[in-house]
């Protein structure tokens, strides 16, 4: 579903390469993790997929379902079914959450050549999804994220995801700032996604996520690579020993 | 102290052009003007008040000519029960309009008032107290030569709000109205404005608020893109009186809207905001003095200006606090989103304050649409446009969210995301 060659990122206004060959393919079904100390590059790789400015691709690739998702504006790898929930979810003041929603839903659904959802529907759904999530009506109406807590913003991604039904899903970091019981909506909220026609790529800094959403794979990403990929023991492995064995001898 | 002799010589051509109405209880109150205006002098480019806003065109003895602008909609607030009063180049049109009937208020036309009326202890007056410590001299002129407005009494709270719907037909015309509106204890009232006016637009409103009396004042200005306009409101209010006023302008290639506020009674609410839209040869000029004469009263500037392709926007704007004014709260913003580099924003905020126990806050800014919150909303499958628009209304919110009536702040966003949408690629 998606595939990643030998990515090359810089900044584009620095000369500071920050993916350094990035080879990574997610399949339908499947969820791979990627662990890996701070800035070693997981937010640049979910930034780069989902199309933010400010990064330029210097060498290597990356499709979605064989498309070039690198050659689309981020609306279109949206509509094309790609999603990041943010690591950072942005404060919008002024945007209502529903409104925001509804405005995305139908966004994506026109890209596609789709009907737009009535505004009925997309009430009776958005309030069904809310409710699994404990999102309250308030937190719809409220402008988007704005006075939210961390785990209300984080929730608030996985509400989105939810919406908007995405095929390729990219969590960065969606555990931290969480409590135990958020993190298990949260997983839960994930969990209730899963099926064979999707493919989740969770980036977190801990294994205790990964109790929660059962990974297929594990990737440990250090300095702009993957250093090292296999199953669901070597998170484990992460977590007891840290990365300093991993990250040894690597430049 | 006699005016320079450029501002003499402009003043005496745009006077010249003009003939003062006479016959009614209001000829004293012209003269009186008339006199102001010599005094003073009409607006030049050198005046310190007039240093973001070119006065010219807005002074010139002849109006300059302004395409008749045709609009592919309907006008603003037509569905709406309402009173419909019309004028057309600043001349009333009967037919167009319904009866001047309403319960709980009484309106009569300036041009026909001739009698004893109560208006006589408003007209002008209000006006001239603001002309200190500013001059104002587009508004003395106003009120010497205004060839008609509206006369509205509130006694009681009418049931449907007042309408003034201004028509433009003449490439050439030059308006100028007077309203005089007097609110009295107890009641309640409404006026909506809109509509392109004249080629040239000078109107006056002067807003006397009984104690307890509230009004409600929201307008459009525009789409005539030619359009020059010089507003002023001046407006006293009384004891746990409330004033909210709220204009949207979008278009025109100069506009100055004035807004004179005094705060006389205690305990008094005055609410002034507006929000532009400017898309290249547009200059928008707001310019807001309010004044703190009583303990415990609250005022509010909420100005937001959204500039493109060489748009302009000014705001000058300020509070006084007088000596016992206790408790005072003053807040202001001014605000403008630029979409691009050639666009500018100048702004003048000021505070003077001579009270003690007062809560006062200003700030201005000026900026591009936040990267950020556009990438997350391209990120969710807004096409960049519409992203760009959603962030665009989000910023003028806060200026919108002071019209009470959530009914006609959703009006006037519809408006705006009309407006956007024909400038979307
Ligand atoms: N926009 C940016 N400006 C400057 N440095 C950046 C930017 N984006 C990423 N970096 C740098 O790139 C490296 C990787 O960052 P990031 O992708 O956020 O790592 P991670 O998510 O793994 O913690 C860090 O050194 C970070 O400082
Ligand atoms: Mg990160």
């Amino acid at each position: 579903m998606l595939e990643i060659k030998n990515l090359h990122v810089k900044l584009e206004e620095e000369d500071k390469q920050i993916l350094k060959g990035v080879d990574l393919t997610v399949e339908a079904g499947k969820v791979h993790a990627i662990m890996g100390p701070n800035g070693s590059g997981k937010s640049t790789l979910s930034y780069v997929l989902s199309g933010k400015d400010g990064y330029e691709v210097t060498d290597g690739e990356a499709t979605l379902d064989g498309e070039d998702l690198l050659d689309m504006e981020a609306e279109e790898r949206a509509a094309a079914g790609l999603f990041l929930a943010f690591q950072y979810p942005v404060e919008i003041p002024g945007v209502g959450n529903m409104t925001f929603l509804r405005t995305a839903v139908n966004a994506q659904r026109k890209a596609r050549g789709e009907e737009e959802m009535s505004s009925a529907d997309f009430l009776k759904l958005v309030r069904a999804k809310a409710k699994d999530l404990k999102i309250d009506a308030d937190m719809l109406k409220r402008p988007v994220n704005v006075g939210f807590s961390g785990g209300e913003k984080k929730r608030n991604e996985i509400l989105q995801m939810a919406m908007l039904e995405p095929k390729m899903c990219i969590l960065d970091e969606t555990d931290s700032g969480l409590d135990v019981d958020a993190m298990k909506l949260v997983a839960d909220g994930v969990n209730a996604l899963r099926d064979e026609g999707r493919g989740f790529l969770v980036i977190t800094h801990y294994q205790r996520l990964l109790d929660h959403i059962k990974p297929d794979v594990v990737h440990i990403m250090a300095k702009g690579r993957i250093i090292k990929t296999g199953g669901p023991e070597l998170a484990l492995e992460v977590e007891q020993n840290g990365y300093a064995d991993l990250l040894e001898g690597i430049e | 102290m006699a005016l320079p002799q450029a501002k003499l010589t402009a003043t005496e051509a745009r006077l010249d052009a003009l003939t003062l109405p006479t016959g009614g209880w209001a000829d004293s109150a012209r003269r009186e003007a008339l006199s102001r205006v010599q005094t003073m002098g009409l607006p030049g480019a050198r005046d310190e008040y007039w240093k973001y806003t070119k006065p010219e065109t807005l002074v010139a003895a002849e109006a300059p000519k302004a395409t008749v602008f045709e609009a592919d909609e309907e006008a603003l607030f037509a569905d709406r029960d309402r009173l419909k009063i019309v004028f057309v180049d600043g001349v009333f049109d009967a037919e167009a309009s319904d009866d001047l009937a309403l319960e709980g208020v009484s309106i009569d036309r300036l041009a026909e008032a001739t009698d004893i009326h109560w208006a006589k202890d408003i007209y002008g007056t209000l006006e001239t107290a603001g002309q200190t410590p500013v001059e104002r001299p587009l508004a003395a002129l106003n009120t010497a030569f205004a060839t008609d407005g509206l006369l509205i009494h509130v006694t009681a709270t009418p049931s449907k709000p007042i309408h003034i719907l201004y028509k433009h037909s003449a490439e050439q015309s030059d308006a100028m109205l007077h309203h005089v509106v007097k609110v009295d204890a107890g009641a309640e009232v409404t006026i909506l404005e809109n509509g392109p006016a004249a080629a040239r637009f000078n109107k006056v409103m002067e807003v006397d608020l009984a104690d307890t009396a509230k009004l409600h004042h929201v307008r459009a200005q525009g789409r005539d893109h030619e359009r020059r306009a010089a507003t002023h409101i001046f407006a006293r209010l009384g004891t746990e009186s409330v004033f909210k006023t709220f204009t949207l302008t979008v278009n025109g290639v100069l506009t100055r809207n004035e807004v004179i506020v005094e705060l006389t009674g205690d305990d008094a609410v005055a609410h002034v905001a507006g929000a532009c839209m400017g898309d290249g040869d547009f200059h928008h000029d707001d310019t807001v003095f309010i004044t703190h004469d009583a303990v415990n009263c609250e005022s509010r500037q909420v100005f937001k200006k959204v500039l493109r392709n060489g748009a302009t926007g000014v705001f000058q704007g300020k509070i006084l606090v007088k000596e016992g004014a206790q408790k005072t709260d003053g807040y202001q913003i001014s605000q403008s989103l630029l979409l691009d580099d050639d666009s500018q924003f100048l702004a003048k905020p000021e505070l003077e304050i001579y009270a003690d126990d007062v809560a006062c806050s200003h700030g201005s800014t000026s900026g591009a649409i936040d990267e950020d919150s556009l990438f997350y909303l391209r990120a969710r499958g807004l096409p960049r446009g519409i992203a760009e628009d959603l962030l665009t209304i989000a910023f003028i919110a806060e200026a919108v969210q002071e019209v009470e009536d959530e009914s006609l702040g959703e009006e006037i966003v519809a408006r705006v995301e009309a407006w956007l949408a024909r400038r979307r690629d």
